[in-house]
């Protein structure tokens, strides 16, 4: 298996596409740091409109390294599925399509072991793309803006929070966010593969994820009762953005925040076990559909 | 003799249609079998089904011996196939896509040895070029490397001479003859060309809408003896009533035509017969009945009865 895994990664990193990715990534990150390094003041102004007479904060200061890794990770996060879906929707089509599949298949490895190795090659492409999102989006923000206590933005129901975390208790918080988000965006990556499997060229499974991916963010955003209860819990999209739950952090009965403390830890956890549950599915469905499929690419 | 490959009742069915049909053949060791139909007569299905690409409807496949269904990856290790196009990554290079289908045949190669196959096939020179830089010749010839890189007892070689040009085609065929008589290889090959099969082969099948048409030795397929003479004259009726009263009746085939199945040596004979009995002759054609019928299967325009099952 180990042998089929550098195989397999070597082929992924002799592909031009698999850099469009971190290509797009550092570009995103750039426009942001730009933008904010020109005119992030008017940002925060806007940002803390509603608090300027209740709340003193050094707005300068605000927009830090810690900051605009928050603000870029809000964005990004969203986009990223399609990145991943480049690559892992392209692990069993892209085969089909250059007719390389036949004599993959041909060759003593099984089908379980392909699909296998193929979701292991598209999640450690997704742990390097997390790690150059942390690079460009975190460290490099630190080394432009500094570091310094975070404020985080959040909307609870009607209401707008402002939390601040001090800057000593922030680092850990945005490992734990990475590793949620890897978790998170590996569903897209199991996903992709599956639909991978039934298409004989990279560009349907890529489309078919974006699509799900879109269909299901909406589903996930509609406020409704009935699809609150019945739906939203079984769509893997409600669980995406759960990273940020590492930044809510906990307060007191006086409101004051508890240093190393998350709101809901409870949740975070139970949304992890869903995103797991769902790769354990998609993946599983990905072995049986694949050992039961007829090449005839 | 060992057999290598045991085909028995095999058939599979796409949706309604049979593109293989009860299909029964062994292939000996050290045999050249060819096989042989048309596009579309399901040789290419059967050799997906050898290879496990695709599951079959019904029968059985034995390979080395072994139920291929059971021992699939031990089987697997001994053979070496290049189907079809010989489809390689293209971003790669020649040495890479070597080295990379060695590896997943389980097996440990060094550079040397790596670089002794590719000058097999004559491309060391271009050994480090990306595989989409090259032409369809070099691909196949980097596939023929590809099957052979682990040392597979059984090789199977789908229409391996498609798109080559004279020079290609040749180069191919002294390559499979080599393969077979100084390394002692097993080689299935699939074509739907008879003169090119007839070439290399010692045993063959013909297969046609997924049955099987022929299976034999290839010499005694295309033994003198059934040679196919089809005589042309001013009056072919009143020429056919005069052999039917000759002792060439025997030979008579039973078509509109004035056709004679017999040895390609009697032939003098037969003419000077002819003459002696007042048949005015057009012409004398003479042709192997296996090459008939084998083009009867490709126009769809019947077939001749000394192979029909």
């Amino acid at each position: 298996m180990w042998k089929l895994l550098q195989i397999e990664l070597f082929k992924i990193s002799k592909r031009p596409r698999t850099y469009i990715a971190f290509v797009a990534v550092a570009a995103i990150v750039f426009i942001f740091q730009f933008a904010f390094k020109a005119d992030g003041q008017s940002y925060m102004d806007l940002m803390l409109q509603s608090v300027k007479d209740t709340f003193t904060f050094d707005r300068v200061q605000a927009i830090n390294g810690y900051f605009m890794c928050y603000i870029i990770l809000n964005t990004l996060l969203i986009q990223v599925p399609i990145l991943i879906a480049l690559i892992a929707a392209d692990s069993i089509s892209g085969e089909a399509n250059m007719g390389t599949l036949r004599l993959l298949i041909s060759k003593p490895i099984s089908r379980t072991q392909i699909i296998l190795v193929k979701f292991a090659a598209a999640t450690i492409f997704t742990i390097f793309l997390l790690l150059w999102m942390a690079i460009t989006a975190l460290f490099l923000s630190l080394f432009i803006f500094g570091a310094g206590d975070m404020l985080v933005f959040r909307s609870k129901g009607d209401e707008s929070q402002i939390l601040l975390i001090t800057r000593d208790d922030i680092m850990w918080r945005y490992s734990a966010a990475f590793a949620y988000a890897t978790v998170a965006l590996t569903v897209i990556a199991a996903l992709s593969l599956l639909l991978s499997i039934f298409a004989e060229n990279s560009i349907g499974p890529i489309i078919a994820t974006v699509c799900i991916v879109i269909v299901c963010t909406i589903i996930s955003n509609i406020n409704v009762p009935i699809i609150d209860k019945n739906v939203k819990p079984y769509l893997f999209t409600s669980y995406l953005v759960g990273w940020k739950g590492f930044f809510y952090i906990g307060t007191d009965m006086d409101g004051k925040t508890i240093k190393g403390s998350l709101e809901n830890w409870p949740a975070i956890r139970k949304s992890l076990l869903i995103l797991i549950a769902h790769i354990f599915i998609l993946i599983t469905a990905s072995v049986v559909v694949f050992k039961k499929k007829d090449i005839l690419s | 003799m060992a057999l290598i490959i045991e085909v028995n009742h095999l058939s599979k069915k796409f949706s309604d249609t049979y593109a293989v049909n009860d299909l029964s053949f062994t292939v000996n060791e050290g045999d050249i079998y060819g096989f042989l139909g048309q596009n579309g007569a399901g040789k290419s299905t059967t050799i997906r089904m050898l290879l496990t690409l695709i599951k079959p409807t019904s029968g059985e496949i034995n390979l080395f011996e072994k139920k291929l269904s059971a021992h699939r990856s031990e089987i697997l290790k001994q053979v070496g196939a290049v189907i079809e196009k010989p489809d390689l990554y293209k971003y790669l290079s020649a040495y890479d896509n070597l080295s990379i289908f060695a590896k997943m045949s389980g097996i440990k190669v060094s550079q040397k040895l790596l670089m002794q196959q590719l000058q097999m096939v004559g491309l060391e020179e271009r050994a480090k070029d990306n595989v989409r830089t090259f032409s369809q010749g070099m691909k196949q010839r980097l596939g023929i490397a590809v099957a052979l890189v682990h040392n597979p007892a059984l090789i199977i070689l789908d229409e391996p001479t498609n798109g080559l040009d004279p020079q290609g085609i040749a180069d191919m065929r002294n390559l499979i003859l080599r393969l077979s008589r100084e390394l002692g290889k097993t080689i299935l090959i699939s074509s739907h060309l008879l003169s090119e099969i007839e070439l290399i082969a010692n045993r063959m099948i013909i297969i046609h809408k997924g049955n099987k048409m022929v299976e034999g030795n290839v010499a005694a397929l295309l033994d003198p003896a059934h040679t196919l003479i089809e005589i042309d004259t001013l009056d072919n009726a009143g020429a056919k009533q005069l052999l039917l009263q000759s002792k060439w009746a025997l030979f008579i085939q039973k078509k509109i035509q004035l056709q004679l199945m017999m040895n390609k040596t009697e032939v003098p004979q037969l003419i000077i017969d002819l003459v002696a009995m007042g048949v005015q002759l057009l012409s004398v054609n003479s042709s192997h009945s296996l090459e008939n019928y084998f083009l009867s299967l490709t126009t769809q325009s019947g077939h001749v009865e000394a192979f029909a099952n």
